[in-house]
């Protein structure tokens, strides 16, 4: 079966690669097409992802009700202590906001808001309609900072403005601004920042403690279980540890040029990723601290040793699997498209929202002869590849979900509604289980894919 | 105790929701036009909004929901949306080729003052718009209205786009079933068949956003109204409107474009409201009872008095959205329950001066936030505990910090299944719903019970 061609528009032919088709060269980073149905979303939305789980600030967004009702918990980033950042709070404007402009309520709504929960900072989310009306944000915030005593920190969140990745870019130029404004005493050598991760399913948690193990402290969680004095002295850091998601790499960069952090990319998602980014981050600090080295592979031994035997039995069952990955960044298909091929399944198609190119030459890089590479696909398209590809399995966020279970092909969720950790090495465990169950699971012999009834 | 950083001593709020108990225009009018055939909802505005509008509808549903966007930039919010318009417009009648695009609005578009009449007309006199094919619009800023407002402005636009007069009249019967699951749309439709009325019913979305595993995905599934049966809206005999905010706009500029008269109904939640509907429907289509309807109205009636003991004088917490808040008070009050604290996000003074009607009888102070949010919701209950919940997913952290017995109903529901399938409405969702009550309530009597009192038969 091929794809069926006239589902793909001709101006999309070149955010489609098959590899070994051809030069490669793909086009990304374009703004949608007027009329996709895209599965890509705005600024403000990757600003709230990113900065949601500092959980002792305030989140404010300033807008109409929606964007804030939808970005209202929905995304399980865990909170040791305080819960702020569970609760949604909106200016709601309402139609003489519009007209005459909002700079009143929100000062009113951060007065109130500040008063009542004393939270440590206040993030004020700008939204597509307060980029048109003209509210001047910045000089509110600062005068509430004045008056209140913490910082009110405008996001430039405006949604129309870019795509997810620049909402990253705002939240980052955000947090950027509590920094070097805390008291640095008392951090050791061997302290890092985790930047990147964002504690679902209490996956930060999880990498601190591996980091704990080898004798290093963690300053500032940016942003899973994050607190606002973290970040406040963040800078006080030895070095950055950057989950490569593209989410705080801009972070990264500002703290290094400012204040001369130096960073490292890592990933925590499959194995040899999880142990690779150990061994760098011990690498780093060899000097510093000789015995680094020994505990760390201490540590990767005594977790590989408890991995391995569980690996094998689930990679004995998926061996020759076939799996799609479509997912908001490019670099967690990267770590997918290994984690796979360590579980024996054989990658067919794999895309991004946001990718690079650079981002996409190294997916290239790594994937198998009639691989598909796709760019900020749609729906259309991703229905006719997997069943192109008969694909067992499908990764991708929740408006992919229920695409997959139509066509009757297995899911596995590795976005926001992840209910297991991934990350680490017992993520690879919990996620070799969960493609297992979702590939092996004997409901698939109902649909009519497999039984022959399409 | 996830919301722990809810006080309980309340103040007048006015700059702020906290916890909304609502959401925004756009995503009520996109699921009005899921309830069309053919149709692709299309939003008008940056990238962003749609994509949250069909993630949360995903998360209700377990359904791909399909909609376009004119993917704004930069430029588009400045120099306004024609273009971008335009183009979708192009583009989606080529790549995806549905029968009609629902064009709705966004925030900024609004704020930008994009007329879209105008900017389908142009589309049309570019030839964009094939023949035989369609571009409707409403308007849904979301600073003002809700949800609710929005799918009560997409119903309309079907009304205004396409009911005509010929001249005949037919002998069917307009249905509006107002802003409820597709389920319930089912069963709307179920009754009427069963009564032998032929009825037109729109919008529509059973088998769109409940449909069966096939092993295939279709962009535009079998459910839906068609253009054809809303074109002949005009000539039906009668139109009951279900829910006055959700669905009286559409019923009254039926009335006026095309003389088709209009009753305004509460949505049949409930024993007397379902009554209402029934006989209306009796009424308008001359038509009598069958007994296969007053046998589902009888097991209902059986299951209230074998059962009353465990309503009486139960405290209720609920919020939701307007129509069906009105139903379900009169409901529980009906059955000797007390709906104490009301809440909707959407606003409306007609809303709480007939809610206070409905619990005149309630020997209990009742309070109503129209609009409220779930932060005063839950202070309210605070203050004055309930022995019930209801109300749609969110509730379940007041549930949970409060340990309070939690029904869930309305929108939306991300954590549970069944009011896609099962409805809410007539005889039968009001079956339904009783169960689910009796359960909540008898599942904590059990936990709650000392031994001596721990009963098997109940
Ligand atoms: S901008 Fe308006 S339409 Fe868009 S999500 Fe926010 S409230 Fe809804
Ligand atoms: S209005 Fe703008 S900021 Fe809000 S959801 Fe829509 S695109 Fe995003």
């Amino acid at each position: 079966m091929s794809t069926d061609v006239s589902v793909i528009h001709t101006e999309r032919k070149d955010q489609i690669h098959r590899k070994g088709e051809g030069d490669f060269d793909l086009s990304c980073n374009r703004d949608s097409l007027a009329g996709a149905v895209s599965q890509r979303a705005c600024v403000f939305c990757g600003s709230r992802v990113v900065l949601y789980p500092i959980a002792d600030a305030l989140h404010l967004v300033h807008g109409p009700i929606g964007c804030a009702a939808y970005t209202w918990d929905i995304r399980g980033a865990l909170s040791s202590g305080p819960e702020l950042h569970r609760m949604s709070f909106s200016t709601d404007l309402q139609e003489r906001d519009v007209i005459f402009g909002g700079e009143e309520k929100l000062h009113k709504a951060l007065d109130e808001l500040i008063d009542r929960h004393a939270p440590k900072a206040a993030f004020v989310y700008s939204t597509c309609i307060v980029g048109i009306i003209g509210d001047d944000i910045e000089t509110v915030c600062a005068s509430v900072a004045e008056k209140k005593g913490i910082p009110v920190v405008p996001v430039q969140s405006e949604g129309f403005k870019g795509n997810k990745r620049a909402g990253y870019h705002a939240a980052c130029k955000a947090m950027f601004r509590l920094m070097g404004t805390g008291d640095t005493s008392g951090i050791p050598i061997l302290g890092i920042n985790i930047l990147g991760d964002f504690n679902l399913a209490g996956e930060m948690w999880i990498i601190k403690d591996y980091f704990r193990r080898m004798g290093i402290e963690t300053v500032a969680c940016i942003t899973g279980d994050g607190r606002v004095d973290d970040l406040r002295r963040a800078h006080g850091a030895s070095l950055n540890v950057v989950q490569c998601s593209g989410a705080t790499m801009d972070l990264a960069d500002m703290m290094k040029k400012s204040f001369g952090v130096p960073h490292l990319r890592v990933s925590y998602f499959g194995v040899e990723d999880m142990a690779e980014s150990l061994y760098s981050v011990a690498h780093f600090f060899q000097d510093k601290d000789p015995g680094i080295m020994d505990r760390t592979r201490a540590l990767v031994k005594e977790e590989l040793s408890r991995l391995y035997p569980v690996l094998q039995e689930f990679r004995k069952a998926l061996t020759g699997k076939k799996a799609a990955i479509y997912v908001g960044g490019a670099f967690k298909a990267f770590s997918l498209v290994r984690a796979f091929r360590l579980l024996g399944m054989q990658v067919v198609l794999v895309g991004s929202q946001t990718g690079t190119d650079e981002d996409y030459r190294e997916l290239y890089e790594i994937t198998d002869e009639g691989t598909i590479i796709v760019d900020d696909s749609n729906p259309l398209e991703l229905t006719s590849f997997l069943k192109e590809k008969d694909v067992d399995v499908f990764v991708g966020g929740v408006k992919e979900r229920p695409i997959a279970y139509k066509l009757g092909v297995g899911f596995c969720d590795h976005n926001h509604e992840r209910k297991e950790p991934l990350e680490g090495f017992i993520g690879m465990a919990n996620f070799a289980r969960e493609v297992h169950s979702s590939v092996k699971s004997p409901v698939w012999r109902f649909v009519p894919r497999r039984n022959g009834r399409v | 105790m996830l919301l722990r950083h809810t006080s309980k001593e309340i103040v007048n709020r006015k700059a702020l929701t906290i916890n909304p108990a609502k959401t925004c225009q756009p995503i009520g009018a996109m699921y009005a036009a899921l309830g069309i055939h053919g149709c692709l909802p299309h939003s008008h505005g940056s990238q962003g909004c749609c994509a949250y509008h069909r993630s949360t509808l995903t998360r209700h549903y377990k359904e791909p929901v399909m909609a376009a966007t004119s993917s704004f930039t930069e430029g588009a919010s400045v120099f306004g949306g024609q273009a971008n318009l335009v183009q979708a417009i192009d583009n989606i009648f080529t790549i995806y080729d549905p029968e009609v695009i629902a064009v709705h609005t966004t925030c900024l578009s609004e704020t930008i003052g994009d007329d879209i009449p105008q900017i389908a007309g142009k589309a049309q006199a570019d030839g964009k718009i094939p023949a035989g094919k369609y571009v409707i619009h409403a308007n849904t800023p979301s600073y003002t209205g809700s949800h609710v407002t929005g799918f009560a402005s997409m119903t309309r636009a079907m009304v205004d786009y396409f009911a005509r007069s010929s001249g005949q009249r037919s002998d069917r019967i307009n249905i509006i079933p107002g802003y409820v699951e597709p389920s319930d749309m089912e069963e709307i439709r179920r009754i009427a068949v069963e009564m032998g009325v032929r009825i037109i019913l729109f919008p529509d979305t059973s088998n769109v956003l409940n449909r069966p595993q096939t092993g295939r995905y279709e962009m535009f599934p079998k459910g839906g109204v068609t253009v054809e049966e809303l074109m002949s809206t005009g000539d039906s005999r009668t139109t009951l409107a279900l829910g006055r905010l959700a669905s009286g706009s559409a019923a009254r500029a039926l009335d006026t474009r095309c003389k088709v008269p209009c009753e305004i109904l509460d949505l049949p939640i409930g024993l007397n409201a379902t009554d209402a509907f029934v006989d209306a429907l009796r009424k308008a289509a001359a038509v009598s009872v069958p007994d296969t309807i007053t046998t589902e109205r009888g097991r209902m009636l059986d299951i209230i008095t074998d059962m009353h003991q465990y309503f009486y004088g139960k405290k209720v917490a609920l919020t939701g959205d307007p129509d069906q808040l009105v139903s379900l008070s009169e409901f529980l009050v009906s059955i000797d329950m007390q709906p104490i604290h009301i809440v909707t996000g959407t606003p409306g003074k007609k809303f709480e001066t007939r809610i206070r009607e409905i619990t005149g009888e309630v020997p209990h102070r009742v309070n109503i936030g129209a609009p409220g949010d779930m932060f005063l919701f839950h202070q309210w209950i605070k203050n004055d505990p309930v022995d019930l919940l209801m109300g749609n997913s969110y509730v379940k952290y007041i549930a949970r910090d409060e340990d309070i017995p939690f029904v869930r109903f309305g929108f939306p529901i991300t954590d549970r299944i069944g009011h896609s399938y099962f409805p809410t409405v007539g005889y039968r969702g009001g079956m339904r719903l009783l169960e689910k009550i009796l359960d909540a309530l008898l599942d904590r009597k059990d936990r709650d019970s000392p031994e001596e009192s721990f009963e098997l038969v109940m």
